[in-house]
């Protein structure tokens, strides 16, 4: 195949505990660090991977986000990607908005295979791989975790309830991924210095040409319930004698 | 009143029990609930539907390409039984997940991902942020709603007095020749179904090796458990995938949740926190498990694990 889009987005980093501001309007951002989001960069180690296998000649990163996401896109270009496009949009993306501008984004460039994550960790809303491909009337295999091209196929494992399902899909498609896919390399400083030179296009959604459609508002963000710390137990007998005691054994 | 289309998850012949869980969504929001049934043949399936509590009809859509439940072949078939439906409902397993997005897009609706609460027909509760945060949202007067229920959050519904009409319908599409199912490796296993069991004892990286995570298996039949694992011990191979318990695993609510040799990482905690009783068996003591723990064990657990088993015995 020619080119593979990779959909990063940018979201608060994976080891910050996160919080909600004390006013219920968000979490808190101010001074937290950004990153891609964790399935993202494993979809883009296998879409380098696949380039560097061969069955791929270009690999390009794309985001729908504020300005600041160019700093992800910078990321993924040291990572390896070829190229960058951001359509810029400072509202947070509504998975239906994203994939809208992802399918105007395949069509303008003629992409053969959509990679990005299974799940954001921020909405943990799991559903732009899956539209994109409603839109574009083309296969999906979600929660990869093994890809292999068989000719102008695509054999992905998925993982489900179940176990593991294999699925076969005809290219053009899209295919989203889940954690045990790949291990992302190390990004290192001569690549981060080669990065600053690569091509990152900035656009928008007006340019692209889509209608954004978004009917649902947050109302409010609250911390979730908390448990409360019960009590230790000093040994095995005591532990089994008060499950006993609560009918729960 | 409103009709609410429920999307049902099956295998083999036999209804998936997060089917009664989604009715129960649906029932909270209130309206002539439909459960719909796309399958080869959806008889049986069909026949345990309309059992279900506060079902009004079952619709049974039989056709070959509906043998595996793949995303491409179903979505435009629900996207045709859902005109006229206010709101559309599948299960948040990976089944509802893969789904219920592409027919979010075919039938031009938001999608609200993981409900957990229904508050009115337009307003929802639902988690972000690996559970860090919880939203309230509200969708729009007049547009459809399609929702992925989580499942830990509602109690199954009973069993009806009556059985619901099953209505069989036929969907015009044309099946796509581009996604092709090829197998699925179900571990067969006479064990409790991990999403559904009223316990659960789930193993850690601690446990070392998949050998020793054996020790796991052996006080969930002592329990009559399911067994369950976290994530690292997934990585590191000790478990099967569809063991794993967490934000990108399953998220489950047993009565009886036995964590052994798991720290307790926010991942794994939004997996399990809603389950009755919390039991944690860690050697290390600042273990973050013990902070949501309601019985919190410190000491090896090679030696606790027999110990256990033992004194359940006696």
């Amino acid at each position: 195949m020619q080119k593979i889009m990779v959909c990063v987005k940018r979201v608060i980093d994976y080891n910050v505990r996160v919080r909600v501001k004390p006013d219920g309007s968000g979490v808190v951002t101010e001074g937290v660090k950004m990153s891609i989001n964790p399935f993202d960069e494993i979809a883009l180690e296998e879409a380098l991977r696949l380039r560097e296998q061969g069955a791929a000649t270009e690999v390009i990163a794309i985001s729908l986000g504020p300005d600041d996401t160019q700093q992800q896109l910078r990321t993924a270009l040291a990572m390896g990607a070829d190229r960058a496009i951001l359509v810029r949009h400072d509202a947070p993306a509504d998975p239906a908005t994203a994939a809208a501008a992802f399918m105007a984004l395949v069509s303008k460039e003629g992409a053969e295979l959509v990679l990005l994550g299974k799940q954001a960790i921020d909405d943990d809303a799991c559903q732009t791989g899956q539209r994109l491909a409603a839109l574009w009337d083309r296969p999906q295999a979600s929660a990869a975790s093994k890809i292999e091209v068989v000719g102008q196929s695509l054999r992905v494992t998925r993982e489900v309830d179940a176990g593991l399902e294999v699925n076969e899909i005809d290219l053009p498609g899209v295919v989203t991924v889940d954690l045990r896919l790949n291990e992302p390399r190390y990004v290192k400083l001569p690549d981060i210095m080669k990065a600053k030179k690569k091509p990152l296009e900035v656009t928008d959604l007006a340019a692209l040409g889509v209608e954004m459609d978004e009917p649902v508002t947050v109302l409010k963000w609250e911390p979730p319930p908390q448990r409360t710390k019960g009590i230790m137990v000093k040994d095995a007998a005591e532990l089994v004698s008060a499950l006993k005691q609560k009918g729960l054994v | 009143m409103s009709r609410i289309l429920v999307i049902a998850e099956h295998a083999a012949g036999k209804l998936n029990p997060s089917t009664a869980k989604v009715v129960a969504c649906a029932r909270a929001i209130g309206g002539e609930v439909e459960v719909a049934v796309l399958a080869a043949d959806g008889a049986a399936v069909a026949a345990q539907c309309a059992t279900l509590e506060g079902v009004s009809r079952v619709l049974q859509v039989d056709h070959p390409a509906n043998e595996h439940p793949l995303a491409a072949v179903l979505a435009p078939q629900v996207a045709a039984l859902a005109a006229g439906a206010g709101h559309v409902l599948g299960p948040s397993t990976t089944f509802g997940r893969d789904l219920m997005p592409r027919v979010a897009a075919l039938v031009k609706a938001p999608q609200l991902s993981e409900v957990m609460a229904v508050e009115s027909p337009r307003r929802f509760r639902r988690p972000v942020y690996a559970g860090n945060a919880v939203v309230t949202v509200e969708v729009a007067e007049g547009r459809q709603v399609v929702c992925t229920v989580r499942t830990a959050s509602f109690e199954a519904v009973g069993s009806a007095a009556a059985s619901a009409p099953v209505d069989q319908r036929s969907v015009e599409f044309s099946p796509p020749a581009h996604t092709r199912f090829v197998s699925v490796s179900a571990a067969a296993s006479d064990r409790p179904d991990l999403q559904t069991a009223a316990r659960v004892v789930s193993g850690g990286r601690a446990l070392g090796s998949a050998e020793k995570f054996q020790l796991i298996y052996s006080l969930a039949d002592k329990l009559g458990a399911a067994v369950g694992a976290s994530r690292a011990a997934v990585d590191a191979g000790y478990a099967p995938n569809e063991l794993q318990v967490g934000q990108t695993g399953k998220i489950i609510s047993p009565t009886l949740y036995v964590a052994v040799g798991i720290s307790g990482a926010i991942q794994h905690v939004t997996g399990m926190k809603d389950s009755g009783v919390i039991v944690a068996i860690n050697k290390d003591a600042e273990a973050p498990i013990f902070e949501i723990a309601d019985y919190g064990l410190v000491g090896d657990l090679f030696a606790l694990l027999p110990e256990i088993e033992t004194l359940l015995a006696s």
